[in-house]
């Protein structure tokens, strides 16, 4: 009993071990690619499809996350009057963790799903192996383009984030806090620093390229048929999220010591 | 043009190929039948390089080709062409994007050079004026025309056929063997096909080889097939229950 669970955890982690050596392998191999002039019109293409598209969702997840955040830290700071400081902590709250995190979360579910599902399909109707009969490298085609589009792309998601997030807590604290409008702003002009945003489009940038490297990895190791597709599609997303979680503590912890 | 030396293929410690020497030779249109599951498109794959096999060695125009680099091996392919069991047109590219695809990735022509080929493609396979069509509009039969269109775009000097006439009814098979042999006539593709429709491989072939458990049991032309004495090959081209049926009915006809 006691050595099936053993060898069951032993499994499971030689598995995800062997997948995280293929991952860093893509990455490798993506970057080697880099070196060469990328496909400008793909990249343009991926941008638009995986960024652009995205900004809808993203700044309306944000401008409600910016007007809760407010609204806990008004109600609370006002009951020890410091009102006055509740725009630069909602600016760097916003700016530090939750405008690249929560980007990067929303991404991660919209553009990295769709990554999986369109090179899972790909992979399974052939079109992967008819990519390199015709002399194509697939990485070269496929992730390359995808990984510049969401390295690019999510920052200035991000960018458009900080500002919607920090706008909807001023709503929020201008109209339902009676916190003044000038109190706010020179709140946030007070505490906010340029390295805090800074911080968070680096981390974005680590974000996109988690992102695009787990969705096109998952894609290019789908299974057979649809389910595979929907197993990679998940798998991509579960993946993701998890690994944005845990890079952005410790890239916290190396950007604002 | 291609020689397999000793090529053995296993997935997972089973072996779907082993021991397979062969040869195809400039110009010829090697067939290649077997039972399903039996390796055949897996020895079309080692062929082109998507696979690597377990053991042995591939080779094309005189270079073996199972251990270069994907970059290297691209070198390689760019003289060959394809036809996918399910044609893998690139379903996000309208059927003219398709047949232009490896010109545009590999040529420096000029896009109304690309068009010309294109629309002389289309017109070889019976599709002329389809190219703003998406793959999703056309029925099997189409999309396999549109997969050789594309294929023999680049005008390669190896040509590979996975099932072409797979799920296509016996007029549409005869259209495509008909392009199969044009290519080879107007072309002078060195062509390998697979598949397990007699009658096309019978029309088709220069010489035919049939694999069985993963290994080559039979080459020879299309007579010396027929005329075969192994009872294995007998129940394949005949269609019949079991080799010992045929052995029955050889015996019961002297």
């Amino acid at each position: 009993m006691l050595l099936a669970i053993v060898e069951s955890i032993g499994r499971q982690v030689i598995l995800w071990m062997e997948n995280s050596g293929r991952i860093v392998i893509l990455l490798g191999n993506t970057l080697f690619h880099l070196r060469e002039k990328p496909r400008m019109k793909h990249v343009l293409h991926q941008m638009a499809h995986l960024g652009v598209d995205s900004l809808p969702i993203v700044l309306l997840t944000i401008l409600f996350t910016g007007m809760v955040i407010t609204l806990q830290t008004a109600t609370e700071f006002i009951k020890y009057g410091a009102q006055s400081s509740v725009g630069g902590v909602v600016a760097i709250a916003m700016a530090r963790e939750l405008a690249p995190v929560l980007t990067g979360v929303v991404v991660a579910g919209r553009v990295g799903a769709a990554i999986t599902a369109e090179i899972g399909s790909m992979k399974v109707t052939e079109q992967i192996d008819a990519l390199r009969v015709m002399a194509i490298n697939p990485i070269k085609y496929l992730v390359v383009p995808r990984l510049l589009a969401c390295v690019i792309m999510v920052p200035i998601l991000v960018i458009f984030a900080d500002i919607i997030g920090t706008v909807g807590g001023y709503l929020v604290a201008t109209l339902y806090a009676d916190i003044s409008s000038f109190t706010y702003i020179h709140s946030i002009t007070l505490f906010t620093v340029v390295n805090d945003i800074i911080g968070g489009l680096v981390k974005a940038m680590f974000f996109g390229g988690i992102i695009a490297i787990i969705g096109c990895y998952k894609g290019l190791t789908t299974g057979e048929g649809a389910e595979g597709v929907g197993r990679a599609t998940t798998a991509s997303v579960v993946s993701s999220i998890i690994l944005i979680f845990i890079s952005n503590y410790f890239l916290s912890l190396v950007l604002y010591r | 043009m291609i020689k397999l030396e000793k090529i053995s293929m296993s997935f997972h410690g089973k072996y779907i190929l082993q021991g397979i020497d062969l040869e195809v030779k400039k110009g010829e249109t090697l067939v290649v039948i077997g039972p399903s599951g039996s390796g055949k498109s897996t020895l079309l794959r080692l062929m082109v390089g998507l696979l690597k096999p377990t053991q042995g060695e591939v080779w094309i125009k005189g270079q073996e080709i199972s251990h270069l680099s994907e970059d290297n091996l691209n070198k390689v392919r760019i003289g060959m062409g394809m036809v996918f069991q399910y044609s893998a047109l690139f379903d996000s590219m309208t059927v003219g994007d398709n047949v232009a695809f490896g010109l545009r990735e590999h040529t420096t022509m000029t896009e109304a050079e690309i068009h010309k080929i294109v629309t002389r493609n289309l017109r070889m396979v019976g599709l002329a004026g389809q190219q703003d069509v998406m793959p999703n509009e056309l029925s099997g039969g189409m999309k396999k025309r549109v997969s050789l269109a594309r294929a023999i775009a680049i005008r390669p000097e190896i040509m590979l056929y996975d099932e072409p006439t797979a799920g296509l009814d016996p007029i549409m098979s005869g259209t495509i063997d008909r392009l199969i042999m044009n290519a080879k006539r107007v072309l002078g593709v060195t062509s390998v096909v697979v598949t397990h429709h007699m009658s096309s491989a019978f029309k088709i072939a220069d010489r035919v080889a049939m694999i069985h458990g993963g290994r080559i049991i039979e080459v020879g032309t299309v007579e010396q097939i027929k005329q075969s004495e192994n009872p294995v090959v007998q129940q394949f081209i005949l269609g019949l229950k079991s080799p010992s049926a045929y052995v029955r009915r050889r015996s019961e006809m002297r």
